[in-house]
């Protein structure tokens, strides 16, 4: 039953790598902005979440609740201050921009919470596990991940597809210019974008800070899981990037399986391989 | 129809046959006074090591690396519209090829210097083909997935050392090809001579790379790669072929960045996969010395190098806090001074010291 189970925890692995990638996705596809510090506001997220439940006290689900609101600010902010200035034609500004947000964010919470491995506390929950089958149980935490992953990616797809604000999303990515003359505001258009894109981001956060301890340096890492995931499904698909999301997951638990050292190389090369073989991803959109 | 048959004249003194109205000029009188200028300081800097202290030439190994580094970057990225976040891997590659060529092959190590540029862009040839197909910003992101899977996989050669590195010792170096000669011609011990002979390696790099790369952009090949940043569809429909001179140009870059990062490990003698390929040093370093300094000039990186040299002496004892300081630096220029501190100034005063733009102007 070995090669099952790992089948069975890449699957899990793989719902928490779409969590992360949906954000990264989300701004990619409205604005073309590939942004460098996604991983490392991912981390900024969990710590926001660690302090709120330990320095005031609140429960988790309180706590997850107040910090989506303070990223979706904070997204807001970024976007109207400092985003917006620099996105243009040219590559180079964004990319470089975020790039040393990145190096930012990382540094300083070092600074703020030092080195030292953290997690967030989730009660007798993270350590349940629940019997799908006879011989075949998991754990209620991974599973929870998958099940939100899946929420996520339905409620960002009702969003973009049945509200005017996902009408909105969906011209402004289009054209702009046309968008604006329609009435949308572009620069809020973006704002909000950003906003949810980091909203989105403290469910990554809270799914991963329970299942797993957390650095400040592990940031870029969790980006470039980000990346490959939405790589693998596709550009412009959310379902795409949570089966991107599996495929990685999986491909590094089999890796890790066979030895532990190679489960994060088996991830890369399975990105490489896919780029080689399949260049659009596995599920691209249909529209280009 | 190739670029060849665009007429021209793109230096000075070129005179066509039929007079032409208007000319093509790169050239400034200020720059030839600034190229005797820096001659005087390459030979100045050459002569250093009768003078300096050890602690000096070190740090001159350093600023003469990173500037090599910057200035491939610039190419790559400003120039190029490559923007690559994985540089790393090819400092790493070039420094685990001069590793693997002196513990495994019994090479001399400045002989196995020019085979680790050559280890590096090979590997460039096999990654380039698949980086390209993800476009502009994606480039950026899978460039450091490379770099990430390439420091994994150093890490697995268990005679280099494996995870942890390893260190040559400095017997292993005393036989090393003009290191006697450093020894009688300044009269040091092994150590000093060793740092002396790396320092004037990273200067004939920095030299080489500096002059390299001006001329390139000064070419017609440089105004084809600028056109292929600008607008491939342009570009190509005038006969640049844009795929094949960015692969080449990557390659290129590879070649002398696996120089440097074998240059850059002959001082430290030893070497670890975190810290050879690691994206901090390697790659945000180099982008904060390009962004403060000022995308597509020569003169940009010298700026940044000599403004991160200041900062590192000044802030380094205080860890984190000098990155976050570095980090937020980069992003304020970034918005309030796109062009950095030596395109500002080049702006507001009209100087150019090493002049790649092309002025149209009526001919005597």
């Amino acid at each position: 039953m070995s090669g099952f189970d790992t089948i069975i925890e890449g699957v899990l692995l793989g719902g928490v790598y779409a969590l992360f990638a949906l954000g990264l996705s989300l701004i990619f596809g409205i604005m073309r902005l590939v942004n460098l510090a996604h991983g490392d506001l991912i981390l900024l997220a969990a710590y926001l979440v660690l302090s709120a439940t330990t320095a005031l006290g609140l429960p988790l689900a309180a706590a997850a609740l107040l910090v989506v609101v303070t990223m979706f600010v904070l997204g807001f902010v970024l976007q109207r201050l400092v985003l917006e200035r620099v996105l243009g034609d040219d590559i180079l500004p964004p990319l470089l921009v975020t790039f040393g947000l990145s190096i930012v964010i990382q540094n300083g919470l070092l600074l703020g919470y030092g080195a030292d491995s953290r997690r967030l506390q989730a009660g007798a929950f993270e350590s349940s596990s629940v019997t799908l089958a006879p011989s075949l149980s998991v754990g209620l935490a991974p599973l929870i991940a998958l099940v939100t992953a899946i929420a996520a990616v339905a409620l960002l797809q009702l969003i973009f597809y049945r509200t005017s604000l996902g009408r909105a999303f969906r011209a402004t990515a289009d054209n702009p210019a046309i968008a604006q003359l329609m009435g949308v505001n572009e620069r809020n258009v973006y704002a909000i974008a950003v906003g949810l894109s980091l909203a989105v981001s403290v469910i990554a956060a809270v799914v991963f800070g329970i299942r797993a301890s957390f650095d400040p340096s592990i940031g870029p890492a969790r980006l470039l899981y980000a990346f490959e995931a939405v790589i693998i499904g596709g550009l412009g698909s959310l379902w795409g990037t949570l089966a991107g999301g599996i495929v990685l997951g999986l491909a590094q638990a089999i890796g890790g399986r066979i030895n532990p050292e190679w489960q994060i190389l088996a991830g890369h090369l399975t990105f490489l391989a896919v780029l080689m073989v399949r260049p659009r991803g596995l599920f691209p959109a249909r529209r280009t | 129809m190739s670029v060849e048959s665009i007429d021209m004249p793109a230096s000075r003194g070129e005179r066509a046959v039929e007079p032409p109205v208007w000319q093509v000029r790169v050239g400034t009188r200020l720059s030839r006074g600034a190229a005797v200028a820096g001659i005087v300081l390459v030979v100045v800097l050459a002569a250093l090591p009768a003078i300096a202290s050890r602690n000096l030439i070190q740090d001159l190994i350093f600023v003469l690396t990173m500037l090599t580094l910057a200035q491939l970057w610039n190419v790559l990225a400003g120039w190029g519209g490559l923007v690559s976040v994985g540089q790393q891997a090819f400092v790493g590659l070039g420094a685990y090829a001069l590793f693997a060529g002196i513990v495994l092959a019994g090479l001399d190590p400045v002989a196995a210097i020019p085979l680790a540029g050559l280890f590096a862009a090979l590997i460039a040839a096999v990654l380039g083909p698949l980086l390209f197909r993800l476009e502009g910003p994606y480039f950026a992101i899978g460039s450091w997935v490379a770099a990430e899977a390439l420091r994994l996989i150093g890490a697995q050669f268990k005679s280099l050392g494996g995870g942890t590195g390893m260190s040559i010792s400095p017997g292993e170096l005393s036989q090393m090809f003009g290191l006697k000669a450093v020894q009688a011609l300044l009269g040091l011990r092994p150590a000093a001579a060793r740092d002396v002979l790396v320092y004037w390696l990273a200067l004939l790099l920095a030299v080489m790379v500096t002059l390299g790369i001006y001329a390139f952009i000064r070419s017609r090949h440089g105004l084809a790669l600028a056109a292929s940043r600008d607008n491939a569809a342009a570009a190509r429909s005038v006969g640049v072929r844009t795929a094949r001179i960015r692969h080449v140009l990557w390659i290129a870059v590879a070649f002398a960045t696996g120089m440097v990062g074998a240059v850059v490990y002959l001082q430290k003698a030893r070497i670890s996969p975190d810290a050879a390929f690691s994206v901090t040093d390697w790659t945000a370093y180099v982008i904060f010395i390009v962004v403060i300094g000022g995308v597509r000039t020569i003169e940009g990186p010298m700026v940044g190098v000599l403004l991160l040299w200041g900062l590192v002496t000044w802030l380094a004892q205080y860890g984190s806090l000098y990155l976050v300081v570095l980090g937020t630096l980069a992003i304020l220029i970034m918005l309030f001074m796109p062009r950095g501190v030596w395109g500002a100034a080049a702006r507001r005063w009209q100087v150019q010291l090493f002049p790649t733009q092309r002025w149209l102007g009526r001919s005597q």
